[in-house]
Formats: C-alpha cells, sequence, structure tokens
C-alpha cells in the first residue's frame, strides 16, 4: 500500500482538467503503455499571452492522475517562460509530497508540458536527444543527468525513483553511477585543488589506494588464493588486474563491485568506480 | 467506509471464528511449552500431535511426515535445500518462470546462498500459464537434484500437473517439491497417490492465523532441517513451537476439509459469475490463465488501456480489496513476473486485477462487485489518452525507443 497525501488522493479522486483542449497551442505527450505511465498534455493560449487553459489524460497509478492533475492547476495563468520554471518538485510540493518510488510521476509532468511548449514553438526536445540509458524504460542520459541534479540524487536507488532508469533488468547500473558521477562532478564548482578533504590530487589518490589495497584487500584476496593489482587511475576511475584464482573466479565481478569498489570508497573517496583492466 | 468487501484470499484469509476459538485457551491458561516435563507443558504436546493429525488427514499423510515451520516461504527453504544437501553431487534445478518468489528468488541466489554453483532451469508457460510436459521432461538430466513446481499460482490460480510432473521426477530419480501453498484447502489433495517427496502448506492462506506453515517429508525421504537447534519436530525443525497457531491450523485443516466441497462447487459458481459478469459488460477486458486448469476460487481479469493500482484505489474506496499485477503494485516498475511469462501483452498486464474469494463470500457481495467496478473501468479509460487510439496500437503498445519486453 502506497502512502498518498490526502492532496494526492483527493486529486486522484477528483482529477482537475480531464481532456483534450481541440484547438490546443501546444500538445505533449511523454511515457508509453508499455512502460506503465504515460501522459498527454494539451494547452490553449490567451490573448494576453498567457497559458488560459490545459488539459491532460493520463494512463497510470494515483499519484500520475494527481501529479497531471496539479499541473494543470499550476499552468493556467502562467505566461511560456513562467510555466518552464515549474518543477519536478514544485508538482511534488504542490500535493504535499511524493513517496519517493513515485516520484517519477512528477518527472512525467515536467516532462509532458516542456513536449507541450516545444510543440508549439515548434523546436525538438533536448531530452530526445540524448543517448539512451536504459534500455527498459528508454531513458536518456540527458535525463538522467538533469534529474540528478536538479533533485540532488547520489544512489542509482535515487535515479529510479525519479526517472525509472534501471528499475528493469538492471544492466545499466554501472552506468548510472558514472552518470552520478559525471553530473556531481560537473555542477561542482571548478575545483580549487585545496578546497577540503574529499578534493584529491591523482598523486594522493594513488597513495591512499595502495595504502587501503596493501593493508585490507590483498591480504583478504590472498586468503583464496587470490590477488590484486593497480593498474591505473583516471579521474575517478581505479583500473585494476585480479590476479591468481580471482582472475579465473566467476565472481570476480561481485568480488570487484562488491567488496573492493565498497572498500576503497569507504577509506578513499566515495565516488570512486572500479573497473578491471586485463 | 462501512462494509468489507474482502476478494483477497490468495493474499491472506480471515481467521476462522471456530479457529479461533480453538487457540483461545492457549494463550494465557494452557500456556506451556510442550518440550518441557511437567504435565502443565505436556498436556499442550498432546494438542500439538493433535493438530498434526488433522493437517495429516488434509492430505491423507502420515503424522511423523508433517514438520510444522514458520511460514510457507520457511517450507519452500526447507525443501529445496534439504534436496541440495541430500544430492551434493547433482548441481541442476528444475523450476517455472512464474514460481512464487519464495521458490524463485531463492533458486536464483543458490550460488550465494550455498556457495556452489548450481544451473537453475526456468520452465517456460504459454499463453494460458501452462507447462509444456515434453520440454519438461527434456529439461531433467542426470545432474538434477531436485523439481520445484507450484501446484496452484497464486496470481492466475492456473493448476500444473503436479501427478504427472511428479511421477516423471521420480522415474528419474530426482526429488520433488511442490508449493502447494494455494492449492491445499481448495482442491482435494492425497499424497499417497501422488509421488511428490515434498510439499508446502501456509497457514494463513486457508483461515488459520499467519506465521504458521507445514512442510510434509515423504517417509523415507532423506532430510536435512534448515532451522538447526534443540530437538522439537523430532530434530528436523528446531525453535519451540508457535503452540498456538499450530492448533490453528490444524482447527482450519479440519474446516478445509469440510468446505471442500463447497469450495468446488458454490465458490467456483461465484467467481464464474464474478468473471462473466466482468466480461461481459466491460469491453476490452480478458480473463487471465486457463479457464478450467484452475483453482476455484481465483479469477485474474486485465481491463485494457488502464492501470491497475488506480483501479485498486477506487474500489478501495467501496470497501472492496482485490489485488493487481501491474507495475506500481508490484513493488518494482515492472508488471508481475508471472502475467510476462505468459506473454499478457502490456496493454492489458498493467490493468490485471486478481480477485480470489473464499467460502465467506456471499452472492451479494458479487453483485456488488459487478454494479461498481464497470463505472470505475470507464471513468479511467476516458481519462487514458490510449482509449480513443486503441485501434491504433492493439495488441501490443510498443513504444519508441522504449523495449520493455519480457
Ligand atoms: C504460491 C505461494 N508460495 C509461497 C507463499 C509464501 O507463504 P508465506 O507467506 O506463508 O511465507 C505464498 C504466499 O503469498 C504463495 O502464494
Amino acid at each position: 500500500m502506497w502512502e498518498y497525501t490526502d492532496k494526492v488522493k483527493e486529486h486522484f479522486l477528483n482529477p482537475r482538467n480531464v481532456g483534450e483542449i481541440a484547438d490546443a497551442d501546444g500538445v505533449g505527450e511523454v511515457g508509453s503503455l508499455s512502460c506503465g505511465d504515460a501522459l498527454k498534455l494539451s494547452f490553449k493560449l490567451g490573448e494576453d499571452g498567457r497559458i488560459a487553459d490545459a488539459k491532460f489524460k493520463t494512463f497510470g497509478c494515483a499519484s500520475a492522475i494527481a501529479a497531471s492533475s496539479a499541473l494543470t492547476i499550476m499552468l493556467i495563468g502562467r505566461t511560456l517562460e513562467e510555466a518552464l520554471e515549474i518543477t519536478n518538485e514544485d508538482i511534488a510540493q504542490f500535493l504535499g509530497g511524493l513517496p519517493k518510488e513515485k516520484m517519477h510521476c512528477s518527472v512525467l509532468g515536467r516532462e509532458a508540458l516542456e513536449a507541450a511548449i516545444a510543440d508549439y514553438r515548434g523546436v525538438a526536445l533536448p531530452m530526445a536527444e540524448g543517448e539512451v540509458v536504459c534500455e527498459c524504460f528508454g531513458v536518456t542520459d540527458i535525463e538522467v543527468k538533469r534529474a540528478i541534479l536538479e533533485n540532488d540524487l547520489h544512489t542509482v536507488e535515487d535515479v529510479t525513483n525519479f526517472t525509472k532508469a534501471g528499475g528493469g533488468c538492471g544492466k545499466c547500473h554501472d552506468r548510472l553511477k558514472v552518470l552520478i558521477y559525471e553530473a556531481r562532478e560537473e555542477k561542482a564548482p571548478q575545483p580549487i585543488p585545496m578546497s577540503g578533504p574529499k578534493r584529491m590530487t591523482t598523486i594522493q589518490k594513488i597513495k591512499k589506494i595502495e595504502e587501503v589495497l596493501e593493508r585490507e584487500i590483498r591480504p583478504a584476496l590472498k586468503k583464496d588464493g587470490g590477488d590484486i593489482e593497480l593498474i591505473d587511475v583516471d579521474g575517478n576511475f581505479v583500473i585494476v588486474s585480479l590476479r591468481g584464482s580471482c582472475s579465473s573466479c566467476a565472481k570476480s565481478q561481485t568480488t570487484l563491485k562488491e567488496y573492493v569498489e565498497k572498500k576503497l570508497r569507504e577509506q578513499v573517496l566515495d565516488t570512486l568506480v572500479v573497473e578491471e583492466g586485463k | 467506509m462501512s462494509k468489507t468487501i474482502y476478494m483477497d484470499n490468495n493474499a491472506t484469509t480471515m481467521v476462522a471464528p471456530e479457529v479461533f476459538e480453538e487457540m483461545r485457551p492457549y494463550f494465557c491458561e494452557l500456556y506451556g511449552n510442550p518440550s518441557s516435563m511437567h504435565s502443565f507443558g505436556g498436556q499442550v504436546g498432546q494438542v500439538v500431535e493433535e493438530a498434526r493429525l488433522r493437517v495429516a488427514r488434509l492430505i491423507n499423510a502420515e503424522p511423523e511426515e508433517i514438520i510444522f515451520t514458520s511460514c510457507g516461504t520457511e517450507s519452500d527453504s526447507t525443501a529445496i535445500f534439504s534436496a541440495l544437501q541430500s544430492k551434493p553431487e547433482k548441481r541442476h534445478v528444475v523450476i517455472s518462470r512464474v514460481e512464487h518468489p519464495a521458490v524463485k528468488n531463492l533458486c536464483e541466489n543458490l550460488d550465494n546462498l550455498t556457495g556452489h554453483k548450481h544451473k537453475v532451469t526456468q520452465l517456460p508457460v504459454d499463453e494460458e500459464g501452462m507447462l509444456d510436459m515434453e520440454q519438461y521432461r527434456e529439461s531433467l538430466s542426470d545432474d538434477t537434484a531436485v523439481v520445484s513446481m507450484m501446484w496452484a499460482n497464486n496470481e492466475t490460480g492456473v493448476l500444473f500437473p503436479i501427478a504427472e510432473m511428479a511421477a516423471i521426477a521420480r522415474e528419474r530419480g530426482i526429488l520433488f517439491h511442490t508449493d502447494a501453498v494455494q492449492a491445499v484447502g481448495k482442491i482435494p489433495i492425497d499424497v499417497k497417490k501422488l509421488a511428490m517427496d515434498f510439499l508446502s502448506i501456509s497457514g494463513h492462506k486457508l483461515h488459520a492465523p499467519k506465521g504458521t506453515g507445514v512442510l510434509y517429508v515423504r517417509k523415507g525421504t532423506p532430510f536435512a532441517p534448515f532451522l538447526i537447534g534443540g530437538h522439537q519436530e523430532q530434530g528436523r525443525r528446531g525453535g519451540t513451537e508457535n503452540v498456538t497457531s499450530i492448533i490453528g491450523l490444524g482447527k482450519a485443516c479440519v474446516l478445509a476439509g469440510h468446505y471442500m466441497q463447497k469450495e468446488n462447487s458454490t465458490v467456483r459458481l461465484l467467481r464464474d459469475k464474478l468473471e462473466q459478469g466482468l466480461l461481459a459488460t466491460i469491453p476490452n477486458a480478458m480473463r487471465n490463465g486457463h479457464k478450467t486448469e484452475r483453482l476455484p476460487n481465483t479469477a485474474n481479469i486485465s481491463f485494457e488501456y488502464v492501470e491497475g493500482e488506480a483501479i485498486l484505489l477506487h474500489l478501495d474506496r467501496f470497501g472492496i480489496c482485490a489485488s493487481s499485477g501491474s507495475a506500481c503494485t508490484s513493488g518494482s516498475l515492472e508488471p508481475s513476473h508471472v502475467l510476462r511469462a505468459m506473454g499478457v501483452p502490456f496493454t492489458a498486464a498493467h490493468g490485471s486485477i486478481r480477485f480470489s474469494l473464499s467460502v465467506y463470500n456471499t452472492e451479494d457481495e458479487v453483485d456488488y462487485v459487478l454494479e461498481k467496478l464497470p463505472p470505475i473501468i470507464a471513468d479511467l479509460r476516458q481519462m487514458s489518452p490510449f482509449w480513443e487510439d486503441r485501434a491504433k496500437i492493439a495488441g501490443g503498445g510498443s513504444c519508441g525507443s522504449c523495449s520493455c519486453q519480457k
């Protein structure tokens, strides 16, 4: 049972502005049947350049319907510029919050709005141009990065809750981790090397990584007849090579991610990504 | 919300009033430990043995073949681990793609849990949820340690031909477990006429309390305990018995035997009335699962172009309890693995609703659902962007870049 606020329930049971505007100025359609939620938003501008009417049709769960209803109410009376300032967080807040697993419903609303305005202006959507990261739900890297920045997301689970990316087969999880790192890195003010303990030069990083490998990781692997070698550190990518029994072990990937990467993140830098180089 | 119309009996059931009465004295008065030497505890031990006999009778087993556990999930784990331990040289397991997570998730994690590499074959099902027996035969090999097949599917109610499957496994010297959690109490079962080695039961699916289960282990089948501790259950399951619930389960099994006829006549008729009524009055609706090879109490129906959670929440306003296989309710972002395995199109899988009845449902309740549900579907469809365009997307529903396939 999802915990919905009274406002979500109210908008789900009595949705406002359901339908389609016959002579709409802009129409945006996002989502799909197979993905489990979809939203078609249409709006009409008034003489004064403000949105005079907005209507929606939604296929989806209670929160998708409520988010659509909320969006139309927020839109009416705004200019297009003002409308574009609405974030998914605003939609969620209007409803008194959404369960975190349902945040993607608010993202869907914002995307439909952008699609409708792009349709009115006759321009292509920037989102569609990215590279698809999550095959299961057709989510692009641009969408993922944007959600990360706008909502201050830290984990793959967060990204899934907001964009659905990674919620199917799970194959893209590593790619999502890299995107989280990249997005957060790009956002960070340009590094002034001395600012705080979490900014390290590559040399510092290598030294710390070697230390942890030597002190903890290598002895543990050696117990099982394996070994590990550091090959390179490139930004946050730590390239290692597994040796001995580890190299032929079917679980070496798990060892790398679950153990080596975890340890290094704990003790060196929590943005490190460990990869195997041969 | 005044009345509750409970049609979610495959999720859990009401504790029957007779069951509750039977349990009552064992909380505050006769609370002894059945293992104690004093007669205050010892008398409880006798009642537990009486309960064991009652459970055994329902499936025509011997009381020594009944092990009490804490739930259906524990029974499933116990059976599968026991089978693997007794055939340590064999590393192949056969299950179906539609097993309950208690079996499916366990088998998908066997390597991590046992520290040994296993091969797990998950047999596919057809669009009616049925297995191909030829494929089943071919899946068995000399390396197969155990087959675990659910008797009745919790989502669709579809019944697998367990008698035939167990016989084939025995012929090949392979251990056979059936998760009969949804079958026991709903269809007659006689283990003496069957060849399975293990059979799992869960109390709360047949009007006993939650947190009690049974594993039937055929006499002569090698067994390794899952919970290791004291000598309870003759050393086959450590841990002080959940005495009150076991007593309740014993009574529930007596009642289930008593109601078996009713389940397969009255309940079946109610289910059929509900199902046929909904299919007749609501366009673009279809049944999921084989029409006849099915539990008498379960109806799983898909309403195209609408989403299950939305339907459930509207039903909830009228006190009607059911469940759905939609993504939003499955706790993941994808619809139920059972419906996907059956190849139910996405247009329909997201809008699937399961009604599961019991002997406590009435015809009035069925009529009430038949009255309330059609307008709910119609309203949601009015709101669905796909409803008017359905001719264009009939049958599939794929979208540009999205490839959420099976
Ligand atoms: C087919 C099946 N197996 C196992 C279980 C698990 O039973 P329990 O809840 O007692 O662990 C269930 C219950 O949902 C079930 O339907």
